[in-house]
């Protein structure tokens, strides 16, 4: 029976690719095992192979075509004896299935829907600006600083020769040069330490992890050498670097490649530690990172790696560390997140609008130093708090804002602050057990109408 | 031993200038143990008695802007560098006059001036970090070294083999210094480690070394000398494993049980670093007897005026708690 060949997914977070190239015609036969088209993700471009022996009886997507969802049919595959007419009965096979509707709100007791007022950053007038990723801006951002800056130099695994492995480092080695990007071994604790000490010795290195996951091989240095000597040596030398890479739970990749380590490297003084969610923030804040005299753990998210923002579109744009962003005012309920945990949370205020409930959604941006001020002025005006992000709940950031705010708001307060978190278990490979641990925009929803007493 | 004997024609300024200094540490860290037993220097105290020539060959053969990294063992490496012994004891105490406005204590101090970067408490973690120093020396294109030490016990830690494969594949100019003075705190190294010499991990690297006899400040002196040139002409790392001993515990709480007073005894009569120097300057008519006894007696002044100076000198000020966690930008 004709097969259809579907779009591949070619990494754990891939929802759609391009088709960059047919290297088969309609007609041809393949063998399990050859090459039939070359699939750009964000990532890479990357062969696709037969599976199967047949013909190519027809091909459904034209090469060049971008944005094709993964299982969408690109191509049909005729067995033995089956003519071009048996193609038709296999493209009308159904669709792979698609995501289930969301139940409808309930609409009896909505109030009318709010206004949204989206708060703009404080920039000059008629700034314009560039759609980016989160990944272009990362790459901006640190190639604009070495470029100013020749003590500046970026480390790691996979981040010269292959482009980085999350393509963040892409085309810095032929602008910089192997002195200047440097590809390592996969030895983090020796890396990690090598740096540190190149820190001391009047560097300002960038350190990627492949993932914060492996950063746990090198936290003694971080935490022991890098956060510790300033202090240590009554303030002669310190280590002026970033540790950044991807944090937190990726997808399907298991229980030692997903966590959220903000509220580890939160906890340690001498450190300052960034988890930007827009690719604005991105930029902005890795550029003040890398020019920030003290060792910053910059916390990056591969989901978001490949999330269009708009980018302010000027010369040598920064975000100072330490300062949250207001995304949206409201007046009900004060809703705090940061990193990816943003992107439940602006979609709770999103549906809670809709209700009629007016949520002030803020965007910590920095966990150490944290704007706490931001946070109980909010709190001041809506008099009700809910934190969200993806990390562990025990002695997680939401604790700690919630701490701050018993300390500081408690008369503010009309409600107890809840925590939104993932779940306290190692995360589950499993499709639907992974879903169940992470943090989601209906628990955000159901957390907000909890402390509104609705 | 691969390192040559001294030298009989070492002059004798060289020879009074080796002495001067490997007596200011033995006597520094007597009194250093002194204090301690005073309660007035507390926690952790790592004493080096024993292991004087190391430092002071080593640093007979380095040159201004070269820089050194150790672990807590390093009061020695601090006076042999030229720091004061002032600031290192008032460190001790911890008082505001000490290297780190008290706040380091004796497992961490520090001296940017003197190219001294600790001081470091954590066995092994100070050999990635003087493999970086010398990274950030390559960088910048200059011609010094980062003297790289460690002891026995830290050559088993993981991370060590992990810069020497970073060092050799780079060409790092790091020379590192396994003072091995054969006990990683109470383990023997014939219970710890499985390789009767440790420098010849190396070679795997492709890393060269030697054995040096670090009782004999000549011999270190000499082998440093060697190391350092090959550091220089951008051949990359090098190894000495120097064979020392310390007289003393681990720290000043470990009764040292584990050896017999015998041993301790022998190196002692045998083997001391500083009374070879000393037989060497008298039968080779360099000094008198009357001359080193001034010598001894300035000694012990400079190091009872820092003993002075470390109890003298006040606490802390209370505001210095929150002071030095975070650099401004300049």
């Amino acid at each position: 029976m004709a097969t259809e060949i579907l779009m591949p997914a070619l990494s754990p977070t891939m929802e759609e690719g391009t088709l960059a190239k047919w290297l088969v015609k309609e007609g041809d036969t393949v063998q399990s095992g050859d090459i039939m088209a070359e699939i750009e993700t964000d990532k890479a471009t990357m062969e696709f192979e037969a599976v199967d022996e047949g013909t190519i009886g027809k091909i459904l997507v034209a090469e060049g075509t971008a944005g094709v969802k993964v299982n969408t049919a690109i191509a049909v595959l005729l067995e033995d004896g089956e003519s071009a007419s048996d193609v038709a009965q296999a493209a009308s096979a159904p669709a792979a299935a698609s995501e289930p509707q969301a139940a409808p709100a309930p609409a009896a007791q909505a109030k009318a829907p709010v206004q949204v007022n989206v708060v703009e950053e404080d920039l000059p007038e008629g700034t314009t600006f560039k759609t980016q990723t989160v990944r272009e801006a990362l790459r901006d951002a640190m190639s604009e600083e070495m470029r100013s800056n020749d003590d500046v130099y970026l480390m790691g695994e996979e981040v010269a020769e292959y482009q980085g492995a999350y393509k963040i480092s892409q085309g810095m080695l032929d602008e910089f040069g192997s002195k200047r990007v440097i590809d390592t071994p996969i030895t983090e604790h020796g890396f990690a330490g090598i740096a540190v000490g190149a820190a001391f010795g009047g560097l300002r290195p960038i350190v990627e992890f492949m993932t914060f996951n492996f950063a746990m091989q090198a936290i003694d240095q971080i935490i022991n050498s890098a956060a510790k000597t300033l202090y240590m040596s009554g303030g002669q030398m310190g280590a002026p670097m970033v540790f950044r890479g991807p944090n937190g739970a990726a997808a399907r990749v298991g229980a030692q490649h997903s966590q959220d380590y903000a509220a580890w490297y939160a906890q340690i003084p001498g450190l300052k530690v960034v988890q930007p969610y827009s690719a604005a923030d991105a930029k902005g804040l890795l550029k003040s990172a890398i020019r920030d005299p003290n060792p910053v753990i910059f916390l990056e998210n591969e989901i978001l790696y490949g999330q269009s923002f708009d980018v302010p579109d000027v010369e040598d744009y920064t975000v100072p560390l330490g300062k949250a962003r207001i995304w949206r005012e409201g007046t009900d309920i004060t809703l705090v997140s940061f990193g990816i945990g943003m992107k439940y949370t602006l979609e709770a205020a999103d549906r809670l609008a809709a209700e009629g409930v007016s949520a002030e959604v803020i965007d910590l941006r920095c966990l150490r130093p944290m704007d706490t001020a931001a946070v109980i002025k909010s709190v001041m005006k809506t008099n009700r708090c809910v934190t969200i992000e993806e990390g562990f709940p025990v002695c997680s950031i939401g604790n700690h804002l919630s701490a701050v705010l018993m300390q500081e708001a408690f008369d503010y307060l009309d409600a107890p602050v809840i925590n939104c978190t993932g779940k306290d278990v190692p995360m589950p490979y499993a499709a639907n057990l992974e879903k169940l641990a992470l943090v989601t925009t209906d628990e955000v929803v159901a957390a907000a109408n909890s402390v509104l007493y609705r | 031993m691969a390192t040559k004997k001294a030298k009989s024609n070492t002059s004798k300024e060289e020879l009074l200038h080796h002495y001067k200094e490997m007596l200011l540490i033995r006597r520094f860290e007597e009194k250093a143990g002194q204090l301690y037993g005073m309660g007035l220097i507390g926690g952790f105290c790592h004493l080096y008695i024993g292991q004087e020539a190391v430092v002071v060959g080593l640093e007979a053969a380095a040159k201004e802007g070269d820089k050194r990294i150790t672990s807590y063992r390093d009061h020695g490496h601090m006076l042999a560098c030229g720091m004061d012994p002032k600031g290192v004891m008032a460190e001790l105490t911890g008082r505001e006059g000490g290297y780190s406005k008290g706040k380091g204590g004796s497992m961490h101090m520090f001296s940017k001036e003197k190219h001294f970067y600790g001081g470091h408490g954590i066995v092994a973690a100070q050999v990635p970090l003087g493999a970086g120093l010398a990274f950030a020396d390559k960088y910048k294109g200059n011609d010094n070294v980062t003297f790289t030490y460690f002891g026995d016990g830290a050559a088993n830690q993981g991370q060590v083999y992990e810069t020497f494969n970073m060092a050799a594949l780079w060409d790092l100019p790091v020379i590192f210094v396994i003072e091995n003075n054969q006990y990683a705190m109470g383990t023997s190294q014939q219970r710890s480690t499985s390789s009767a010499e440790i420098y010849e991990r190396g070679k795997s690297f492709g890393i060269p070394g030697e054995i040096v006899d670090g009782m004999d400040v000549l011999a270190v002196k000499a082998a440093g000398e060697k190391a350092v040139a090959h550091c220089r002409a951008g051949k990359g790392p090098y190894i000495l494993e120097v064979k020392t001993y310390r007289y003393r515990g681990h720290s000043m709480s470990d009764p040292a049980k584990y050896r017999t007073r015998e041993e301790v005894q022998k190196m002692r009569d045998e083997k001391d670093p500083i009374d070879h120097i000393r037989d060497m300057l008298v039968t080779g008519k360099h000094a008198s007897e009357d001359e080193l006894k001034a010598i001894d007696k300035d000694i012990k002044k400079i190091v009872n005026e820092s003993a002075e100076f470390a109890k003298e000198s006040p606490e802390p000020a209370l505001d210095e708690l929150w002071t030095d966690i975070y650099a401004e930008a300049q």
